[in-house]
């Protein structure tokens, strides 16, 4: 492949102090892509971001920014290639949030860094991407949490960079916010054709909004790759080394572990019906047994996660007798039958049949 | 905090569609009010630096009349006493107050954005007690040998010995990182320099240590217009330079990993801030000994009254508060218990060690 990259790295090798901590980091990116680096805690993440904005030395290999090495960059012009977002948290004295926007006009003015009219309307601008334009005067330092980091990268964007990077940048914020960083983050992608490199903690969050992700976890780049390719079930776990609870590709969110013991209670579920259930035995710390699921229902990722075991079904097909008469055997061992079902069709006619047969046997409890 | 400027112009797309000469014309960084608040602090502090320097050159011992100093100013016109009066010790006296407090002042500033942190000071970090320490030393090694040390050669011991303790503190600040540890490490320094210097002056036998040991107290007393032409060339410098990082300083104000994305180059900014608050330090200290909060507290009172930290206002707004600083408190340093005059650092620590206490207070309750 002789394409050349907008942004990569060959063979970075990133540490502190001389010493190195990952080695052999291939980062390939161009224009208008997001890459997220995810991983563990204290996996290096930082690290590397901070090699490629330079506050840390590389110890190996080198990176390139649209053709040229940067090590060979002039300060300046990187400033007006690159711009960051940190995680430290800056307490600046006495700056309204225009004055920290403008900061990020610094590579383009003169000596005494006095701002021209364009520079004045830059900022403005800036500021209006983030939605922040009312927040102008305001004191940098009384602004929440979720104004603070769209200020900040009001900054970034007003140094009219190729490549953003950002560390962190939806951690101190709550749920509301995050979507909307990231929604502008992703709106600035799209219209200015820029890079981004970050890293998230979020990995919902970063399963829908990267390009490219890098998984970076011990001495090295354990992988590298689409979200779809990331993100499995098992690779997540094992990425973090979940040995409590699961991580669900399907829905992007982590479960609980499942309670332990012998199944008290069998769920008749389906289509849906099943998850507030199965969540609510799990918190409870109830074991159960649920079925019969066919491979398809949306039930089914989560009845895996969380149920002591499931009967199940092979995909669009109705329930087969043989499961039947699985899920009978395993319904007379509980004491109890739940079932939040209310309607019943062809493909789970058999389903309807296990209710009136618990039904007989004294175990059913309407209650869902 | 208060927000100054009543002028703000919250419906971008009315005022850039239609009003493109209103937006240019707040379009030179200032909204209206900005301005007008800056215009109004400058001139403000110039008039009290007017006033200060009138009632200043008015006050002392022999009693004159505002006419008779106008004349004598102008044309040397009058009694010859009076002449040497004015011109040989208020006027190099007054000078120097306003030089040497306008240096303190940009001095704690450069210090204050060197460590993030608003109660550094070349007083408290024991910068101006190195620099005493050294300067005593070869006070006494020359006078025993019989000559008389020249001023150059006076800021050049007071700059090494800035150099020496600003080494000590850099030393601790990679160890610890918050400020009060910093500012008792500095006072400790301090402590042991002025110790020291207390000792030798003690057992130096000498006519000059009446002398040496009313400069070690502080004092803008004895000011020579050669004094005041050194400080001059070594003050105004120093400060232009700093003026000149204005740019810098503002990127740095964010912390250091902003400003090195924003191509500063960090190291070499750094050594600058040392360099030099150290020379501007020094050659107060070379002068008039150590006087005691100007650093701290009127960066502090000048940022409060121009309601900004933009380095391109507040360095020679620091300058213009220094000096009108110390020269109200030297006023009170020779009026208030006249003839006994009191050591300026006395003064400039009633009025500046408040300031601390307030700063300290303020940064508790919102942390």
């Amino acid at each position: 492949m002789a394409k050349e990259f907008f942004f990569y790295t060959e063979e970075m090798t990133v540490g502190y102090d001389g010493k190195p901590l990952i080695r052999d980091i291939r980062i390939e990116l161009d224009r208008g892509e997001i890459l997220t680096l995810i991983g563990p805690n204290g996996a290096g993440k930082s690290t590397i971001l901070k090699s490629i904005t330079r506050q840390l030395k590389l110890l190996g290999g080198c990176v390139w920014l649209d053709g040229q090495q940067m090590r060979q960059m002039a300060g300046k012009e990187i400033a007006r290639r690159q711009a960051v977002v940190l995680t430290e948290r800056i307490r600046p004295e006495l700056m309204s949030c225009e004055d920290v926007v403008a900061t990020g006009r610094y590579p383009y003015t003169g000596n005494l860094g006095i701002l021209s009219a364009a520079d004045h309307a830059k900022v403005r601008a800036a500021m209006e991407t983030v939605h922040a334009a009312d927040l102008a005067k305001r004191d940098f330092n009384a602004v929440s949490d979720g104004q603070r980091q769209r200020i900040l990268l009001a900054r970034a964007i007003c140094q009219e960079p190729e490549l953003i990077v950002l560390d962190e940048p939806t951690s101190f914020l709550d749920v509301k916010h995050k979507l909307e960083f990231l929604e502008i983050l992703k709106q600035m992608v799209r219209e200015r054709n820029v890079a981004v490199i970050m890293s998230l903690h979020e990995l919902d969050l970063a399963q829908k909004i990267s390009d490219q992700l890098l998984c970076v976890k011990g001495e090295h780049i354990e992988r590298h790759g689409t979200p779809e390719e990331i993100f499995t079930s098992d690779y997540i776990c094992d990425l973090y080394d979940i040995s409590a609870g699961s991580y669900n590709a399907a829905f992007g969110c982590v479960e609980l572990p499942p309670a332990q013991g012998k199944p008290e209670v069998f769920v008749i579920a389906g289509g849906g019906s099943g998850i507030p259930v199965y969540r609510r035995l799990q918190r409870e710390g109830i074991p159960f047994i649920t079925g019969v699921l066919q491979e398809n229902d949306i039930d089914y990722p989560v009845a895996c996660d969380l149920a002591a075991e499931v009967v199940k079904e092979r995909a669009f097909e109705p329930i087969g007798k043989e499961a039947y008469a699985l899920a009978l055997v395993k319904m007379r061992q509980c004491r109890e039958v739940l079932c939040p079902l209310q309607t019943f069709g062809a493909m789970n006619r058999r389903n309807e049949e296990l209710l009136q047969e618990a039904g007989r046997l004294g175990l059913q409890r309407t209650a869902g | 905090m208060k927000q100054q400027s009543p002028q703000t112009s919250q419906k971008p797309q009315a005022s850039r569609s239609r009003q493109e000469p209103q937006t240019a014309q707040n379009r030179d960084g200032l909204s209206g009010g900005r301005a007008l608040r800056y215009g109004l602090s400058f001139a403000l502090l110039s008039v009290l630096l007017l006033l200060l320097f009138i009632w200043n050159i008015n006050s002392g011992s022999v009693d004159l009349s505002v006419r008779e100093i106008l004349e004598i100013l102008l044309w040397h016109r009058g009694d010859e006493t009076a002449v040497n009066i004015i011109w040989q010790i208020r006027l190099p006296r007054i000078l120097a107050a306003m030089i040497l407090g306008g240096a303190l002042s940009v001095s704690g500033f450069l210090l204050q954005t060197f460590f993030h942190n608003p109660i550094a000071g070349p007083f408290v970090l024991g910068i101006s007690s190195g620099a005493k320490l050294v300067v005593a030393l070869s006070m006494i090694f020359l006078l025993g040998r019989g000559i008389t040390a020249s001023s150059t050669v006076m800021v050049l011991a007071a700059f090494f010995g800035s150099m020496i303790s600003m080494g000590f503190v850099l030393a601790v600040s990679r160890k610890v990182r918050q400020m009060s540890m910093l500012v008792i490490c500095g006072v400790m320094i301090s402590y042991i320099c002025s110790a020291v210097t207390d000792f030798v002056v003690t057992f130096a036998d000498d006519s000059n240590i009446v002398n040496l040991h009313n400069w070690s107290l502080g004092s803008f007393s004895g000011t020579t217009w050669s004094n005041v032409a050194v400080m001059t060339v070594i003050v105004f410098s120093a400060t232009l330079l700093t003026f000149l990082l204005s740019k810098p300083i503002g990127a740095y104000q964010l912390g250091e990993d902003y400003a090195r994305n924003l191509g500063v180059n960090v190291r070499a900014f750094r050594v600058c801030l040392i360099l030099l608050s150290s020379v501007l330090s020094a050659c107060v200290t070379a002068f008039a000994g150590p006087v005691s909060f100007v650093g701290i507290a009127v960066p502090h009172l000048v940022k409060n009254i121009w309601k900004t930290s933009k380095p391109i206002l507040v360095v020679p707004a620091c300058f213009l508060g220094g000096a009108v600083f110390c020269l109200f408190c030297d006023l009170i340093a020779r009026t208030v218990f006249a003839p006994t005059e009191l050591s300026i650092s006395s003064v400039t620590a009633i009025f500046g060690a408040p300031v601390v206490i307030f700063i300290m207070i303020r940064r508790r309750r919102m942390a």
